[in-house]
């Protein structure tokens, strides 16, 4: 009995057991963490990954880009809509260093990635070899954690370890750098899920005291308005926010990234923050008695002059990150915490109520925004194309409920400002990094994380051509990308500083573009331009119909410029509607 | 007000620990003033002191963002009051100078230094004490001529009953129990 009992045990541990090489091994940590898609680049220190990774293609679907960067932010696109983790494959040296922009944008707006870089062989290391580079000491500040395997042994549990890491608490980028002899050598496999780190607590239990104190300053509150940010999307918390906030009768702005986490239509909700957020909410937060910020971080962007932010305010903060408590508003009341575990608290303790009044107050300053922004945004009495009546048309194309990716600059503004929102995780953005170029690949991985859902890349003539080469890995992955290039022959966003506090001097911003029709076509995607209201509609139509990746050019008016805005260094209080 | 700070800093022993906790700083602009590292009571477990000099608002800002790094576990901040710390120095100063008069002996007697090593050409003393007092008698043993100096970063113990690591250790497990 006991012999027996004995061999079962042996027998167990063997199918767990199994030796192999560390880039076998690679395979089947990525498989035990649930990865079936993944996007990279091979080259000579990633070559026994990407040897073991012939065997696995049926499992696991590696996207081939055109340049590492587009890998990373096809991740970012793929963890943004999926809300799984994103992993890339890239090589040592210049892989690596390619890959850093969108690891850094990664780490800024909380995205979870696992980032797999070959290095040379360990005995090199150090040497200046052929494409070394110290990757974990480049990418430490700009990851959530890093570590540097030498061995094969520590393969499944750096994989392990940086999975746990890369999706708990405070999501963000993590970066395995895997010498090529650990990925040559054998060794017994075994894989063991990882979910405590002894240094590391991504979340804290909820203040008791604090949700009470939080509960009295919402109780007593005239003028409260609550600012939704990405904790509220990463932490799947979009259903307790709504408890909330209806319980409540709260005005809820949303930041940047924040945005979708709410339907647009929501009677509470009063648009978007910050320096090219909407009259009200920018306005009002001056007004305000109390701010209650849930999972959002006071960017400066939203913020604007921090000095003359929230001056008749209370504020209570729930946010994940200790780190982001105080680090640029002073919170009176801090409730620490995943918001999904602290809003519910909130909700079951706060008194209902309606704030009528006061969200009638939001109302009147939309009217104002209406009359000088948005109408004359989306019903131009000049000739030229406004990049606003483009984003409208588009949204409603799809009843409101197309995943929305953009670029970065102006027409990113515009998309933040003009398309509307059914549904949660609708919203693909580079917001803390700015990474022009960030767009198409991160529109690729958006579709791929979501086959079902239409995409629609919005994107400017200047982040187009900075990782324009996509086009080649949407080509071969046939992935229905709408991509709605806004052209306007500029470097809008830039342009439109120096239009205003450059006295108009267009130092460097004019493009002198290439045919994109041709360069689509080249690339074996559909298209068309247009120049005219005329055709904008039945244009828009076409590109929903068609099946597959499509381009539409928009020629839109050259000098258009986005408002409301908040200038550098002014209050909110101080937005600017022309 | 900018005042003086003892940062102790506890981590897991992984290599490239120090550039992650001191760049921290650096990225804030804020200068170091000493740093020490070297093993906690507990066994695996590193410790950094290092001494800054910054205001209040600053150095909590600077915890929670030394904190954030995966691999530290945890970091205190105290004021001189609440700590018994000390620095250790050598000063080389020429065996002739040492023989030419009592001068010398006489300081390091004042000042509990001892003698470490003579040779015919140089001796070696050292004093363990607090900055300004191993400064203190720097400068007294430079009119002797000192051909070298060196101060090590501070090291320091808290005044506190309790034990701040171990009793955070013990309340994390059991929070982590809680949110499991």
């Amino acid at each position: 009995m006991e012999t027996q009992t004995q061999t079962t045990t042996m027998e167990a541990k063997e199918m767990k057991q199994k030796r192999m090489s560390g880039s076998e091994a690679v395979m089947q940590s990525l498989l035990h963490e649930g990865v079936d898609l993944l996007f990279g680049y091979p080259g000579g220190a990633i070559m026994p990954v990407y040897d073991a990774l012939y065997h696995y293609q049926d499992k696991l679907n590696h996207i081939l880009v055109r340049h590492e960067q587009g890998a990373v932010h096809a991740a970012q696109g793929y963890a943004r809509v999926t809300g799984k983790v994103g992993v890339c494959f890239v090589t040592s040296g210049p892989g690596a260093t390619n890959a850093v922009t969108g690891i850094a944008d990664a780490m800024v707006d909380s995205t979870p990635l696992v980032v797999i870089s070959g290095q040379v062989g360990s005995a090199l290391l150090g040497t200046d070899a052929f494409q070394e580079t110290d990757v974990v000491g480049i990418t430490q500040p700009i990851t959530k954690w890093n570590y540097q395997v030498k061995r094969a042994e520590e393969i499944p549990e750096a994989i392990a370890k940086a999975f746990y890491i890369a999706r708990s608490g405070r999501p963000g980028p993590v970066l395995i750098d895997i010498t090529k002899d650990a990925q040559f050598a054998q060794f017994d496999f075994e894989y063991k899920p990882v979910d405590r780190v002894r240094s590391y607590k991504p979340k804290s239990l909820i203040n008791k005291e604090k949700v009470a104190e939080a509960v009295q300053l919402i109780n007593l509150a005239k003028k409260p308005l609550a600012l939704i940010g990405q904790g509220v999307v990463l932490g799947s918390a979009e259903n307790e926010l709504m408890d909330f906030l209806k319980k409540t009768g709260i005005p809820a702005a949303w930041t940047l990234l924040g945005l979708s986490a709410m339907p647009s239509d929501f009677e509470q909700n009063v648009g978007m923050l910050g320096m090219h957020g909407h009259y009200g909410p920018n306005v009002k937060t001056n007004e305000a008695d109390l701010i209650i910020a849930i999972g959002m971080r006071f960017d400066d962007r939203v913020t604007g002059n921090v000095q003359k932010y929230a001056t008749n305010a209370k504020v209570v903060h729930l946010e994940i990150d200790p780190a982001e408590i105080n680090k640029i508003i002073y919170a009176d009341v801090p409730v620490l915490g995943d918001v999904k575990d602290s809003l519910p608290k909130l909700t079951e303790m706060v008194s209902k109520n309606s704030h009528e009044a006061w969200l009638g107050e939001f109302k009147a300053c939309d009217k104002i925004e209406n009359q000088k922004i948005i109408e004359p945004e989306l019903h131009p009495t000049k000739e030229g194309l406004t990049m606003g009546e483009v984003v409208r048309r588009v949204t409603e194309q799809y009843d409101d409920d197309a995943i929305v990716v953009t670029d970065v600059g102006q027409h990113q503004m515009f998309a933040s400002r003009y398309f509307k929102f059914k549904q949660s995780r609708s919203l693909v953005t580079s917001g803390g990094l700015g990474t022009m170029g960030f767009g198409l690949p991160a529109a690729l991985g958006a579709k791929l994380g979501q086959p079902e859902r239409p995409v629609c890349l919005f994107v400017g003539d200047g982040g187009f051509q900075m990782t324009i080469q996509e086009l080649g890995t949407i080509f071969q992955t046939q992935a229905d990308v709408k991509i709605i290039l806004l052209n306007n022959n500029f470097l809008g966003m830039v342009r439109q500083w120096q239009e205003l506090f450059f006295d108009r001097r267009y130092a460097s911003t004019e493009l002198v573009n290439p045919d994109f029709q041709t360069i689509a076509k080249g690339y074996g995607v559909a298209g068309e331009k247009v120049d005219s209201r005329d055709n904008l509609d039945a244009a828009v139509k076409r590109m929903a119909d068609h099946k597959g990746a499509y381009l539409l050019e928009v020629v839109v008016e050259k000098e258009g410029n986005v408002f409301p805005m908040v200038p550098t260094g002014a209050s909110v209080s101080e937005v600017r509607l022309e | 007000m900018k005042q003086e700070f003892t940062l102790s800093i506890y981590s897991e022993n992984h290599v490239g620990l120090l550039n992650q906790v001191t760049t921290v700083f650096t990225r804030r602009h804020i200068n170091i003033e000493s740093l020490t590292t070297s093993e906690s009571a507990i066994p695996g477990i590193h410790k950094f002191t290092i001494v800054v000099f910054t205001s209040r608002e600053q150095v909590n800002k600077l915890l929670l963002q030394i904190e954030k790094r995966i691999d530290v576990i945890k970091a205190y901040v105290f004021t001189a009051d609440e700590i018994v710390h000390q620095e250790v120095a050598l000063y080389k100063v020429k065996t002739e100078s040492l023989l030419n008069s009592n001068e010398i002996e006489r300081l390091v007697r004042q000042y509990g230094a001892r003698i470490l090593e003579v040779t015919k050409e140089y001796t070696v003393i050292e004093k363990t004490g607090h900055k300004r007092e191993t400064q203190e008698l720097f400068d007294k043993l430079d009119h002797f001529g000192v051909q070298q100096f060196v101060r090590s970063g501070r090291i320091a113990v808290t005044k506190l009953k309790d034990e701040l690591l171990s009793n955070y250790l013990k309340k994390l497990e059991k929070e982590k129990t809680l949110l499991d």
